[in-house]
């Protein structure tokens, strides 16, 4: 007799989580150790890592290659102000509303948008975040255009002091990142996981196997839009100032997230977090370049592409078998 | 009459817009690649025509004989030595080298010309108008645009059915490998065809350069005016297409005479609406270029 069962785990996967672990408590310690400069950074890599991490599952797991994830992002931020500002609700409280509400209006733009095939599903989705750009700057009591800021009445009623408020924030912007994590590591171990890689790697394959591959794809679309509003509504409120083009920008919340994805390591959940890791070093150090900066960033994507398509991390799992969470499937067979 | 006038610039505007679809449909037909970069092409060939201009002290519209070759040969040298090397199965890697090529040009352009509009000067020809009667006049300028456009698309057509290079885009858009084994060189085929999809580019970065003001940010919204006249129009359907733009042209002229505010959201109003009740477009030509 021998019992077969399936082993998620291997050594680099328990030093991995080790460290992941560590690394967490030490950065929830962060307000202790670190200056003020340093957690506003913190919180930015945060929102990275997390409308990263997103972006993978969307289009590195489920094959939707959007190029308009800035919709949510600044329809998040947007709902957060109108909330808060509009309808009284406290600003924390309106973080996962601005999600709910975002989610509900992501299904019919999905019924939309799944009508076009391939490439031009990118392309689409860019055109909606175009329509709630236009649509944003059409609304006059969130200051149309120009945009708004959030009275300072609003701003304190999150915490009465700056500092508790700035710690307060980048606790969120922390946890907020970690259960997004968390949720899609979840989602990977299931059995959605497994049909998730499926069409990962061979979508005829995954339909011929019973999977519901268009029921699927909705339901990441829809998750996506959700933690992705909830990201850019969490990234506004630190800014506390909202305009059109910053909340819709192509350039903040797609191009920057697409390249640390693709340089990171597509269809893989360390590669969003290496990539974040490589995008500010970059970053911190070629800053003054102004547009030349994302010209080399555009030209270093363009060659990860085409000679490492499976990203930093793709080549050093491929190598040498490792992985930081344990994700991996294999059968171990034992003899009684 | 200032409605009709409205919807007579649309029309006008709209063969802008079919131009600009033009070269990205013939370019999904033949490879099924979606360049992401299109509408960034169109600056670039703004810019080399300002250049020419600036350089040679010639009309813009005289330019075109230097622009045209010249973005020709940058669409072969791209699809040779770039993008044929991402074309397969899988739909990330043209779809991400074309975003991150949009992304370059945008800030090349930036870096080199700043991020000032400016407009090239074509004389007089610019303020021109015929007459044509009810108190209604068509401008000089919009016409040769439109002219133009037509022109294009029905070169395109004719191109398309009527001569060897065309029998070949045809062939290798149904069949990549028994393109091939009946002789092609689909690399070859494919540089060709981007060549032909940048000269469309160079014709359409003049006349809009000739239109309005640009800078070098304005290339994704081209990118999009041109992927809705595709949609609109159907896929694989020239005439579609041009219908596609002029729909597109007079959504926006209304939307403009309606509240300057919804100019570009009537468009993609009419868009969506399209979307949602003829998802296949108003005139689909499925069984061919599809």
């Amino acid at each position: 007799m021998s019992d077969i069962r399936v082993q998620h785990s291997n050594w680099s996967s328990r030093i991995g989580t080790t460290i992941v672990v560590i690394a967490f408590f030490a950065l929830a310690a962060a307000p202790w150790w670190a200056e003020r400069a340093d957690l506003r950074l913190l919180a930015e890599i945060y929102a990275y890592v997390a409308l990263a991490s997103l972006w993978n599952l969307l289009a590195g797991y489920a094959g939707l290659v959007s190029v308009g994830q800035q919709a949510y992002v600044g329809l998040g931020a947007y709902l957060l102000f109108g909330l808060a500002m509009l309808a009284g609700v406290h600003p924390l409280v309106a973080i996962p509303v601005a999600g709910v509400a975002a989610a509900i209006i992501s299904v019919p733009v999905a019924a939309l948008m799944f009508r076009l095939r391939g490439h031009y599903f990118a392309i689409g989705t860019w055109v909606m975040a175009e329509v709630f750009r236009l649509l944003a700057a059409q609304t006059s009591a969130l200051g149309g255009g120009s945009g708004t800021s959030l009275p300072a009445s609003l701003v304190i009623s999150i915490a009465s002091s700056r500092q508790m408020r700035e710690f307060l924030m980048y606790w969120i912007a922390l946890a907020q990142m970690v259960a997004i994590l968390f949720a899609i590591f979840w989602l990977l171990r299931s059995r959605y996981g497994l049909a998730l890689t499926a069409i990962r790697d061979n979508e005829l394959g995954a339909r011929s196997n019973g999977i519901d591959v268009m029921l699927i794809k909705y339901a990441v679309y829809v998750a996506v839009a959700f933690g992705t509003a909830m990201v850019g509504a969490l990234i506004f409120l630190q800014k506390i100032r909202i305009s059109p083009d910053t909340a819709f920008s192509v350039n903040d919340w797609t191009a920057f997230v697409i390249f640390i994805t693709v340089i990171g390591g597509i269809g893989r959940v360390e590669g969003p977090i290496i990539g974040t890791v490589i995008f500010f070093l970059l970053r911190q150090s070629l800053a003054d370049l102004g547009a030349i900066y994302l010209l080399i960033l555009g030209v270093v994507a363009i060659a990860v592409m085409l000679k490492a398509p499976k990203g930093l991390w793709g080549l050093i799992a491929d190598r040498f078998g490792w992985q930081v969470f344990p994700l991996q499937r294999r059968l171990v067979m034992r003899k009684r | 009459m200032e409605w009709l006038n409205t919807i007579l610039q649309g029309i006008l505007l709209g063969g802008l817009y079919a131009m600009f679809a033009a070269g990205l449909s013939l370019i999904f037909g033949v490879m099924r690649l979606v360049n992401i970069a299109h509408g960034d092409l169109i600056v670039l060939a703004a810019y080399i025509a300002l250049v020419t201009v600036q350089a040679l002290g010639i009309n813009p519209i005289l330019s075109l004989v230097l622009v045209v070759p010249v973005m020709a040969a940058i669409g072969y040298g791209l699809q040779r030595g770039l993008l044929n090397r991402t074309l397969g199965d899988d739909l990330l890697p043209p779809l991400l080298v074309t975003f991150g090529l949009s992304v370059i040009i945008q800030n090349g352009l930036l870096e080199l010309f700043t991020a000032d509009s400016v407009k090239l000067d074509a004389g007089t020809v610019e303020i021109e108008s015929i007459a044509v009667g009810g108190g209604l006049a068509i401008g000089v300028l919009p016409l040769i645009q439109f002219a133009l456009a037509v022109a294009v698309i029905a070169g395109l057509q004719w191109l398309f059915y009527r001569t060897a290079l065309g029998r070949a885009f045809r062939a290798t858009s149904d069949d990549q490998p028994v393109a091939q084994l009946m002789g092609l060189n689909n690399a070859h085929v494919f540089g060709l065809a981007m060549a032909l999809s940048l000269a469309i580019v160079a014709v359409a970065g003049v006349l809009l350069a000739v239109r309005a003001n640009f800078d070098p940010a304005i290339g994704p919204a081209r990118l999009i005016f041109g992927f809705e006249a595709v949609i609109i129009g159907g896929l694989g359907s020239m005439w579609g297409t041009l219908a596609g733009g002029i729909i597109l042209g007079v959504a926006q002229a209304i939307g403009a005479q309606l509240d300057p505010g919804w100019n570009l959201l009537a468009g993609h109003i009419a868009f969506l609406v399209v979307l949602a009740l003829r998802p296949e477009g108003l005139f689909p030509k499925v069984d061919r270029m599809s």
